[in-house]
């Protein structure tokens, strides 16, 4: 531009016209190239979630009989491993009369188990700290242990002691018959 | 320094065609050719000794990428042929293993030389920062290369650390799952960490590129710590080559016969025996601790009661050196001129260890026997809890707190002019420390 008339009716100032024009442009270019960058990483970063095969992985189901009273079976669960437990009526007894305010995550028993199958505690066995397996029977809640970093859960598979901050995870679940469950 | 007049001249006819269309022989030249403070002691050798060491790791690794399966079924077999069938497998696995290793030891020295010659600060912020970049890459790296083997350390390491990323609010979980490639680590998982071990060490690379380019913009610091005045460029300078790249050879040499010796007389004496057996998804090793390297930094993620309290704190470990150009208030760089920093400095590589014993015990167990103590809020205060505690409220405090108020209030001893100056005026205890002759021993 070598030279440019200034009008003082001219709405957008000094440069006239084509300023407007051209900063619009540049305005609706980049945003176009902001776009096309966006499309472009798209499936570049989602290609790292789930693949289908993996998420057809998702449910198994398994046979209660094969719990002993006072036992668990860890089953596979979508890589993780699952607690299945067949708690003592000492047991099921102790957590449902542990008063919620003893709790760090609190949660009743009852809404940690199944109606009418309260002896069956099914939860995921990853500590919900860093993920190790907690040890079974162990720490001083007579439900898990956490050999890593040592949290303590009691037999609902509630935390009572340590660095872990939630409940072990209750995966969704149903009965399919009286002693099948389907997990997942 | 960076502004120093091309000597170069090309010979050849050759290398006068080649000049002036692609002028790389006058590159090297200069780089060869460039004044270089005439004072830098031993702990300079440093830079040299970890391109070394990140040319080993490349070189080793491509190689060993020529015979490992990253597949959760095959990968811990793959490795062990390697080091059974493989001709001279075993030889250059545990060099690519031991090499990390040694990778770390130089990259922590080369750090603490920088902190206690003040190398981060201006003009060189951007030196330090590049190099904060590498130190983070390089955690990066080796976490992703140690869970290759697929053993039980290679397997929980991962489930440990990925399930920090999980305690990040809201979007942790699914991160997590991005991350994983499925709802565990599994072989989804390997494979991916598999491509971006492969990957990070050429970013590396290029970070080390800016890091030499900065270093070649601002200029080497030096033991004494100041900018050399033009005037005297002539006397406190000395060509790169050969005095430097002889001082950096003989390092070099002591350093290998290091490396040597854990290659051939303890080569798993860094390692854990665990990570001999294959991954176990649904058994966890009683005791999980990371490679050494890592042990402070995995102590102060164990001080914090809180899951994303102690992950916040060890990032910030890491984070907080970034912005120390910034944190230091003081215009000495050197800390041979600041007696009371040097305290400070020295307790601090001492608490660095301290806090690298801590993350590798238990931490309710006692530190000193079976002395009596008393429970302080949620642990025995006679327990490996509350003494890493100590040291990560030191490490923090050292940077946030002891750097910008040392500096201030502190009273330096007086600086040198130049150089060359403490030697010729024979400046006492201070010159002791600087070679009488640089140009023949230095």
């Amino acid at each position: 531009m070598t030279e440019s008339v200034v009008n003082s009716e001219d709405p957008h100032g000094p440069g006239g016209d084509d300023a407007t024009r051209r900063d619009f442009i540049h305005i609706a270019a980049g945003a176009a190239a902001v776009g096309a960058g966006a499309m472009i990483a798209w499936p570049l970063i989602n290609q790292m979630n789930p693949a289908a095969d993996t998420l057809a992985l998702a449910s198994i189901e398994f046979d209660l009989s094969k719990v002993a009273e006072g036992q668990q079976v860890v089953i596979t669960w979508q890589g993780k491993p699952v607690f299945v437990r067949y708690r003592t009526a000492k047991e099921v007894q102790e957590a449902a009369a542990t008063p919620l305010g003893d709790l760090k995550d609190p949660q009743s028993d009852a809404d940690r188990v199944k109606a009418g199958h309260q002896q069956y505690l099914v939860v995921v066995g990853s500590c919900t700290h860093l993920g190790c397996i907690p040890t079974f029977g162990a720490g001083d809640y007579g439900g898990w242990f956490c050999p890593c970093h040592g949290s303590h859960y009691d037999t609902s598979g509630r935390i009572r002691k340590g660095p872990a901050p939630t409940n072990l995870v209750v995966p969704t679940y149903e009965y399919v018959s009286d002693t099948r469950v389907k997990i997942g | 320094m960076s502004e120093h007049e091309s000597t170069y001249v090309p010979k050849t006819g050759f290398e006068k065609w080649l000049d002036t269309r692609l002028p790389i022989i006058r590159f090297g030249a200069d780089y060869m050719a460039l004044p270089t403070p005439r004072n830098l002691n031993y702990w300079y050798t440093f830079g040299a000794i970890l391109m070394l060491c990140l040319g080993t790791q490349i070189v080793t690794g491509i190689v060993l990428a020529m015979h490992y399966t990253p597949n959760t079924d095959m990968a811990f077999a793959s490795v062990e042929r390697i080091m059974r069938d493989v001709n001279g497998g075993w030889l250059i696995r545990y060099v690519h293993a031991n090499g990390a290793s040694m990778f770390f030891i130089a990259t922590y020295i080369h750090m603490l030389r920088g902190l206690y010659y003040g190398s981060y600060k201006a003009p060189r912020e951007m030196i330090w920062i590049i190099g904060c970049v590498i130190f983070f890459l390089l955690i990066a790296t080796a976490f992703l290369g140690y869970v290759l083997p697929w053993g039980q350390m290679s397997y929980w390491g991962a489930e440990v650390i990925t399930n920090l990323i999980g305690a990040i609010p809201f979007v942790g979980e699914p991160i997590l799952i991005w991350l994983r490639g499925g709802p565990a680590i599994d072989n989804a998982t390997l494979n991916r960490f598999f491509s971006l071990h492969y990957l990070l060490p050429f970013a590396i690379l290029g970070c080390v590129v800016l890091h030499i380019w900065a270093l070649h913009t601002s200029g080497q610091n030096n033991p004494v710590g100041i900018l050399i005045p033009k005037e005297q460029t002539a006397k406190d300078t000395v060509p790169f080559h050969p005095y430097y790249t002889v001082k950096d050879g003989f390092a070099i040499i002591l350093f290998l016969m290091m490396f040597a010796a854990f290659v051939f007389f303890m080569p798993n004496s860094l390692g854990h025996a665990d990570n001999y057996i294959p991954a176990n998804p649904l058994q966890t090793p009683p005791h999980i601790v990371p490679e050494w390297y890592l042990l402070p930094f995995y102590a102060i993620l164990r001080a914090i009661p809180d899951k994303f309290g102690g992950v916040l704190a060890m990032f910030g470990a890491i984070a907080v050196l970034f912005v120390l150009p910034w944190l230091d208030t003081s215009k000495v760089r050197s800390m041979r001129y600041r007696p009371t920093m040097k305290v400070f400095f020295l307790i601090f590589v001492f608490v660095a260890f301290v806090l690298g014993w801590c993350g590798g015990q238990l931490p309710d167990a006692p530190v000193f026997g079976n002395m009596p103590s008393f429970v302080l809020f949620d642990g025995e205060l006679n327990s490996f809890l509350w003494l890493t505690r100590l040291a990560t409220a030191y490490y923090f405090a050292f940077f946030l707190i002891i750097m910008p108020v040392v500096g201030l209030r502190e009273t330096p001893l007086p600086v040198p002019a130049s150089i060359s100056q403490p030697v010729l005026t024979g400046g006492g205890a201070m010159a002791a420390a600087v070679p009488a002759s640089p140009e023949k021993k230095g």
